[in-house]
């Protein structure tokens, strides 16, 4: 039986967008216990498709002609008061950003438990039971203190499974997730595709899952629907698309999708160049009414990365992995241990610590400043350390280029970039001081894979080119095997495991290795 | 550019703008309009509006040319607005920055400061000031700045607690830029549209302080400022209420075309706020 069904919806964007339409003449359909996954990078229209379908486009955005039917209710003719009615109860949607969706001032546990006070009337005892079983079943590492934390004192992809139980509170005809898993761990991400999929079945809830990963396609995924720049151009049943694409787009975007083949092993200096001895750190929460206990983020961690070489530093959110990569770069003191560069100790002083160690950072669009031009963010270190302005400018065109860039592009400002653009000059701003070490913090989990394999083939190539030793911080197996040498993996702060990536992917000695590889998504699909 | 485009098509800042370039035409051009002392002797005192077509506006109790006095004026309410608010925002930005920036100890002692001055009215604090140091139109100004700029500091500072702990300042961090250029090249030119949007209303206070002291004869009476008509209308208030009411007009269309301005400037610099109206 047909739930949601979409047809023939184009959508206009406002004047003076880069197209005329988000999406055009879209047909979509989900029954009841089935899973579409509706793929696409970003720009395709795929999370417009989605927020159409739950009344809930952006201003500006218009349904020029199309039908959108729920149970065979007519959705466009719907008021307002009936789409409120609607929202939540019978469709439900899980965001892609759980920190802007939820209620920053009120307790986890309270937020939840108004799903049933709010739709079902339930007493707020009732309702404190519901939300701590709910909290249980996404498998939150503490539900009873999670319960009555808040939400910036839960990591992202706490945030998120908090996200996804209150969506599945009511149990919706139709659950709509875009992207909901995109910014979990790997297990995390597993346990949640497991929990979509168990409730999908016991209720026959149909999902229509938005994602640009097609691991999780192979996942989750009976039906299958590839959009780009707006329209479907693929669609058909999930076996049928993955083994069988069609249409050209949908090859080359398979055809990215990393393998989980780590490289072939290359002759590694015995020379170390980044020595990390015994390092701790403790984050405490300060204030008078602490909930929470001090969190150890790095417990004795030691790890060695060799000259020339990249360490990958794996774990989940959580883990002290991003904790580890801002000791190392000097952004955060430690309690103890010690971080050691080319045999001596990482100085104090910023200026002295910039030329050894340099960081590219996660998200391309935080990471530049909104109102400086590009050139002048990567010339503005080795200004700093002392090099003529104008030299700074001439090896900030040459960075430009290496990097991929056009070398007169220095005097744009980074609103005209695009995200791997924008990641690009991230990384010629780090080489721009000649780094011994270059520390990069998920440098590529916020961009499309196409470009994600892009810009890995850069720094493999910068690698060469130049030699640098990279403290490579990802939370995706599939990416640290593109790329590194050696990996550690990391959880709650410990290093479980470290070695060659490929004994570490062959034969990994820890449980927990073992566990994070088998929950990578879609691993049957592209074992490579 | 887009900033500018969408100021444009806003008509409040439109009409904002006109009232404000008016005021500053009639300011500028005060000489060439009433080339005479707006403060000497002019003609019969309490001469109502349109009785004596020499003096359009009338004559206030001592016989000086009201319209003379008001174009004067302007030209000097204009400049309290301007040197006040630029003291206060400068005051304020410095002190909200530091604050921001570094926090802990730094914030810790910047912000009870800021308290000490915010806990106390600002027109006391101003009357004691003028008591203080004299009544001079210098005097006066600075003493308004002083007193205004405890909330551009607390703006300036939540904006930089917020930009701090941005990659890209991070990142500029790493790169292992200073302190200085951190905070003068990162962050405050990501900080500043609020603040400047915030320095109409400053301004707008400014001007209303000023007229304020001069109602109760505190301001500088040697300069032609409006508030000092209004001060001078107080004593004829029942019976030659224009003296008072023509100034007062004066000072509230220049505030409205400030705030309008402001507003203006609100939607421009902060388009996804505007779009909600």
């Amino acid at each position: 039986m047909t739930r949601l069904a979409v047809e023939g919806l184009t959508i206009r964007l406002p004047k003076g967008a880069d197209r005329p339409h988000a999406i055009e003449d879209v047909t979509l359909s989900v029954a009841a216990g089935e899973i579409l996954c509706v793929v696409g990078e970003s720009g395709s229209g795929k999370s417009v498709t989605a927020s159409a379908a739950m009344g809930l486009l952006a201003p500006g955005l218009a349904i020029a002609q199309g039908s959108m039917t729920l149970s065979g209710e007519d959705l466009r003719a719907k008021s307002p008061e009936a789409w409120r009615a609607i929202r939540g109860r019978r469709i439900a949607m899980v965001f892609q950003e759980p920190m802007t969706a939820l209620n920053p001032l009120m307790t986890v546990g309270r937020q939840i438990g108004e799903m049933w006070r709010v739709h079902m009337g339930l007493d707020a005892r009732e309702a404190e039971r519901r939300a701590l079983a709910a909290l249980r079943g996404v498998n939150l590492p503490d539900p009873e203190g999670a319960l009555r934390a808040f939400p910036h004192e839960l990591s992202g992809g706490q945030r998120q499974r908090v996200m996804i139980a209150m969506a599945l509170a009511l149990e919706p005809e139709v659950l709509i997730c875009d992207e909901p898993t995109t910014a979990l761990d790997v297990t995390t991400q597993a346990q949640v595709l497991a929990l979509i999929k168990e409730l999908q079945r016991r209720h026959g809830t149909a999902v229509m899952f938005i994602t640009h990963d097609f691991g999780v396609v192979a996942e989750i995924a009976d039906r299958v629907a590839v959009m780009r720049l707006g329209r479907v151009v693929e669609e058909g049943t999930a076996r049928e698309v993955l083994t069988a694409p069609q249409h050209e787009y949908t090859r080359a975007l398979l055809r990215a999708v990393p393998a989980l083949a780590p490289p072939v092993p290359r002759a590694l200096s015995p020379d170390p160049v980044l020595e990390i001895r015994g390092l701790t750190k403790t984050y405490v929460s300060r204030g008078l009414f602490r909930r929470r206990k001090p969190v150890r983020a790095l417990d004795a961690v030691s790890v060695t990365l060799r000259r020339g070489a990249t360490l990958a530093v794996v774990g989940e959110s959580g883990s002290g992995k991003s904790t580890l990569a801002r000791c190392v770069v000097g952004l955060l003191g430690s309690e103890g241990g010690e971080i050691r560069i080319d045999g001596a100790p990482l100085p104090t002083r910023r200026r002295d610590a910039a030329r050894l160690v340099q960081m590219v950072f996660q998200d391309p669009y935080a990471s530049l400043n909104p109102r400086r031009r590009a050139g002048a963010q990567v010339a503005q270190g080795p200004i700093a350390a002392g090099t003529p302005r104008a030299q700074a400018l001439r090896d900030a065109r040459a960075l430009f280029a290496m990097v991929g860039l056009d070398p007169e592009a220095v005097n744009r400002y980074p609103h005209e970039f695009s995200g791997g653009q924008r990641q690009r000059i991230g990384i010629a701003r780090a080489l721009a001081m000649k780094p011994t070490v270059l520390v990069a913090d998920e440098p590529v989990s916020a961009l499309d894979v196409s470009v994600q394999a892009q810009v890995l083939a850069l720094l493999r190539e910068l690698q060469d080119r130049l030699g640098l030793s990279i403290l490579f911080i990802t939370h995706d197996l599939r990416v640290a095997a593109q790329l590194s040498d050696e990996v550690a993996v990391m959880r709650n702060g410990v290093v479980e495991e470290a070695g060659p990536i490929g004994e570490v992917f062959a034969a990994p000695r820890s449980d927990y290795t073992r566990s994070l590889i088998a929950a990578i998504p879609g691993r049957a699909m592209f074992a490579g | 550019m887009r900033a500018l485009k969408a100021y444009l098509r806003s008509p409040a800042a439109l009409i904002g703008s006109v009232i404000l370039l008016a005021v500053l035409v009639m300011g500028l051009g005060a000489a060439w309009f009433y080339p005479n002392d707006p403060l000497g002797l002019a003609g019969r005192p309490l001469q109502w509006p349109g009785q004596n077509p020499r003096f359009p506006l009338g004559t206030d109790p001592s016989g000086r040319d009201i319209a003379a006095q008001i174009v004067h004026g302007a030209r000097i309410s204009l400049l309290i607005g301007f040197v006040a608010t630029s003291i206060a925002v400068v005051i304020g930005i410095a002190i909200g920055s530091l604050s921001g920036f570094y926090g802990g100890v730094v914030d810790t002692v910047l912000m009870r400061v800021t308290e000490a001055f915010q806990t106390l009215p600002n027109f006391l604090l101003l009357l004691v000031l003028v008591a203080v140091f004299g009544s001079t139109i210098h005097t006066v100004t600075i003493a308004i700045g002083i007193v205004s700029w405890p909330p551009v500091a607390r703006l300036t500072r939540a904006e930089f607690m917020t930009l701090r702990t941005r990659d890209f300042v991070q990142a500029s961090r790493v790169q292992g830029l200073g302190d200085a250029h951190l905070i003068l090249r990162e962050v405050l030119p990501n900080a500043l549209p609020p603040v400047i949007v915030y320095a109409s209303v400053v301004m707008a206070v400014a001007i209303l302080l000023e007229s304020a002291l001069a109602f109760l004869q505190l301001s500088d009476p040697n300069v032609p400022s409006w508030g000092n008509l209004i001060g001078l209308g107080r004593n004829v208030l029942r019976s030659e209420w224009y003296v008072s009411a023509i100034p007062g007009l004066a000072i509230l269309l220049t505030i409205l075309g400030v705030s309008l301005v402001g507003q203006g400037l609100n939607d421009a610099l902060n388009p996804r706020l505007a779009s909600g109206r």
